[in-house]
């Protein structure tokens, strides 16, 4: 069963993306929006999580990362940067969604 | 004709996510008209709200970061980020607004109005103060 997780608090605020993270198997995924997509910023405490969780495919929502002023090239390697088409896709691929509020 | 007071507001949340950060804005700039000591600190998630580049137009919300920069023009010349809180979040002075303000002392200058310091030097601001609003 392929479960996306989807997570929308910041990670240095709330620790909704850590117990993400924890709970999170190999071969499913991740998509982090609004305050969430802090999380993928290179260089900081939450990123360095991500780079150590293996099997689970990380997506971040592309207008939010516009909105907050992080650029593409201000996030780690291995995210997927997607739209809101993106997020309807990765619901749809998914056998069911889990939302870390 | 009552004391100047000190006031420090000090901003912890991230913009858009919460409505804190406009609401903490709005309130900076109506209490702007009342001739206090006015200072601003933005630590742990509110370095975001300084964040240069927000397009917001995708998501729908209205991109309230330029009124940082209308900061200076109503006499808000003292702000403080700490370091502790940006580094911790990956960003770099250089991912931040340029604020700035005219320095009517010296010819109206343009000086700078952020002021980078640590997470000690930021407690000893707020000790300073007699109102610290926060947000």
């Amino acid at each position: 069963m392929a479960m996306l997780h989807t997570v929308n608090k910041s990670p240095f605020e709330r620790n909704s993306f850590d117990s993400c993270l924890s709970h999170a198997k190999a071969g499913s995924s991740i998509l982090l929006f609004e305050d969430g997509i802090y999380a993928v910023v290179k260089g900081s405490s939450a990123s360095g999580k991500i780079q150590k969780a293996s099997g689970v495919s990380i997506y971040a929502l592309g207008p939010d990362l516009k909105a907050r002023g992080i650029g593409e090239d201000q996030i780690i390697g291995g995210v997927t940067v997607v739209d809101y088409g993106g997020f309807v896709d990765l619901v749809t691929r998914h056998d069911s969604v889990q939302s870390w509020l | 004709m009552s004391e100047i007071k000190k006031f420090l507001y000090v901003n912890r949340k991230a913009p858009y996510g919460t409505v804190y950060a406009l609401e903490s804005l709005e309130v900076v700039l109506i209490g702007a008209a009342f001739d206090q000591d006015v200072s601003l600190a933005f630590i742990d998630d509110g370095v975001f709200q300084l964040a240069k580049g927000q397009k917001t137009t995708d998501i729908g919300m209205k991109n309230f970061s330029p009124t940082y920069s209308a900061l200076g023009d109503y006499e808000v010349k003292k702000i403080y980020v700490e370091k502790e809180s940006l580094e911790e979040r990956g960003l770099t002075p250089d991912n931040l607004l340029h604020l700035t303000y005219e320095d009517e002392d010296e010819d109206y200058a343009e000086k700078d109005s952020i002021q980078f310091v640590s997470r000690a030097e930021l407690s000893d601001i707020m000790d300073q103060q007699d109102v610290v609003p926060s947000f």
